[in-house]
């Protein structure tokens, strides 16, 4: 159906209203940690132990990526022999430890946070900037509305 | 009613802000300006070619053939680097999207208060605690963030660059976290590759001045304007490019940037005190050059998703069109429903008298505002 077609659309849209983000900590210097802080808009959705939870092994995931420690250093001096070369056809440990991030963060989505209306986004893709959780639910309410809007536009130009 | 769905496939870099230039689908990331660049190509390769050319078939007869082996690959090694340096994303931050930057205005708001009118709001600088040390992060008005520490905004490239060391013309890009081990490797080959040539002109020169005298060498030509040449490219680079490896050997040791240096961040008054360095030499030089690669997070090559945008774009328009009774055009892509088309033509038929009297009033634009359909609905009661 046409409307149904439209109203798909219109949920992919209205599905995400609203965002909280949560800020680097550079405490520890320029490595790649989040601050472990409880957000007071999550306090109706999650429990605090939970968000630590989450946040800690975030941090400890991108802790191990970016350790320097002999693995880093071998991976280092063998790339630069080889003219980093050898990158096209090996994954760098980075990378690796950005695919198990990925693979977490789907696994708490759908295990604690979908249930409870929220999705934690992958901080990659804001520039490893933040870590955001978008509330999604209002959904139902604005298909509602639209369909509304749809009924009211067929009877007026009838 | 339904609309119809354009599909089209953009890769992010297209829409990418900030002025670079993009080659190969966005694998390949440069500033704008590129002539430097193209001049760094042409001394390099000139002079090896002259070096190639014209001194290694001597030396490799007269003296080893290993030499000319080992040049080639010293000067693959410094293509590799250079065009590695060039081509990379430098460690570009990407902007804040709408909702990250409304955040983050509502957080300054609150952090900043009631501002008397007529006053200057307070800069907008967050202090952070690293290693027992205060650094003042400064917001980013162009990429409307906070700029993490050590990072800059290049004004060449309209960029906040992570780690930012400088922007350097010679190589066409900026010089940031992600290509900086890069540049330092291009500087040092191309410093040993300079002195390689150098000695060799030399040698070369000593030899066939052995055989006829230092002069008469000097003398013959045509056969050594190649070497002559060579040799005055080769003194003059020297000097810049070792001297250069030499100053980047320093702030490696120290864990600074070029940026930092030249701001004096952690130099006079605040000598000792740079919370990135380890206070040890050998740790710092190999945190900057053999840390972990980072990846970019500028996602060039992903796919952007325009159909959905455009659909729903249509279909609120056209609600908005109905439900004021205006008979603006509707878009060239929005398929009318057979229904709906018999009303529009009579409401077209009934404004087209007084549409001599208010042809102003009648005309409206295809992307309608809310004001302007007001306008045109209130003039057409007027008329009637």
């Amino acid at each position: 159906m046409a409307e149904t077609h439209s109203l798909q659309d219109m949920r992919q849209q209205a599905a995400i209203t609203a965002k909280v983000f949560i800020q680097r900590d550079y405490s520890s210097g320029t490595m790649c940690q989040f601050q472990t802080k409880f957000p007071s808009e999550l306090e109706n959705r999650i429990d605090k132990q939970q968000f630590e939870e989450t946040v800690r092994a975030l941090n400890n995931m991108y802790a191990e990526a970016e350790k320097l420690g002999s693995q880093s250093y071998i991976e280092g001096c063998l790339a630069c022999l080889t003219a980093y070369t050898v990158f096209l056809c090996m994954e760098t440990h980075y990378e690796k430890v950005l695919k198990k991030i990925a693979k977490y963060i789907q696994e708490q989505n759908d295990k604690i946070y979908a249930p409870r209306g929220l999705l934690l986004t992958d901080p990659i893709e804001r520039g490893l900037r933040v870590v955001s959780y978008n509330f999604v639910s209002i959904q139902t309410e604005q298909i509602e509305h639209f369909s509304v809007l749809f009924f009211l536009i067929r009877a007026h130009s009838r | 009613m339904s609309a119809v769905m354009i599909t089209r496939k953009v890769r992010k870099w297209e829409k990418l802000p900030g002025k670079n230039t993009f080659c190969c689908d966005g694998r390949v990331m440069m500033a704008r300006q590129k002539g430097v660049f193209y001049l760094t190509l042409f001394l390099i390769t000139g002079t090896c070619a002259l070096f190639f050319a014209f001194e290694c078939p001597y030396l490799a007869v007269h003296l080893c053939p290993a030499i000319p082996v080992f040049a080639v690959l010293l000067f693959l090694f410094v293509m590799a680097m250079l065009l590695r340096t060039s081509f990379s994303d430098p460690g570009v931050l990407p902007r804040a999207l709408p909702e990250e930057a409304t955040f983050i205005e509502m957080e300054i708001e609150a952090a900043n208060g009631n501002v008397p009118a007529g006053q200057r709001p307070p800069p907008r600088i967050r202090n952070v605690q690293i290693n027992n040390q205060i650094v003042k992060l400064k917001y980013c008005y162009t990429c409307k963030i906070f700029r993490p520490p050590r990072a800059s905004h290049c004004s060449i490239c309209d960029n906040c660059v992570d780690r930012f060391d400088h922007h350097c013309p010679w190589v066409g890009n900026c010089v940031g976290k992600r290509n900086y081990r890069y540049f330092y490797l291009f500087t040092l080959s191309l410093s040993l590759l300079t002195i390689y040539i150098f000695t060799f002109d030399i040698v070369h020169v000593v030899m066939r001045s052995m055989n006829g005298g230092f002069l008469n060498t000097l003398k013959e030509t045509p056969g050594t304007y190649p070497l002559k040449l060579s040799v005055l490219v080769c003194f003059f680079t020297l000097w810049s490019v070792v001297g250069l490896t030499g100053f980047h050997t320093y702030l490696i040791s120290l864990n600074q940037t070029t940026n930092e240096d030249i701001k004096g961040s952690w130099s006079g008054k605040n000598r000792g005190q740079n919370p990135y360095s380890h206070k040890n030499i050998i740790k710092n030089c190999c945190e900057v050059l053999c840390g972990p690669t980072y990846p970019s997070v500028l996602d060039r090559r992903g796919l952007l998703q325009e159909d959905t945008l455009i659909s729903s774009i249509s279909v609120t328009m056209f609600i908005v069109l109905s439900l004021q009774k205006t008979t603006a055009p509707l878009i060239p892509n929005e398929h009318t429903p057979d229904d709906a088309k018999p009303s529009i033509a009579a409401s077209a038929e009934k404004n087209a008298s007084p549409k001599e009297e208010h042809p102003a009033a009648t005309k409206v634009p295809p992307l309608a505002s809310p004001e302007t359909d007001a306008e045109t609905s209130i003039a057409k009661e007027r008329a009637h």
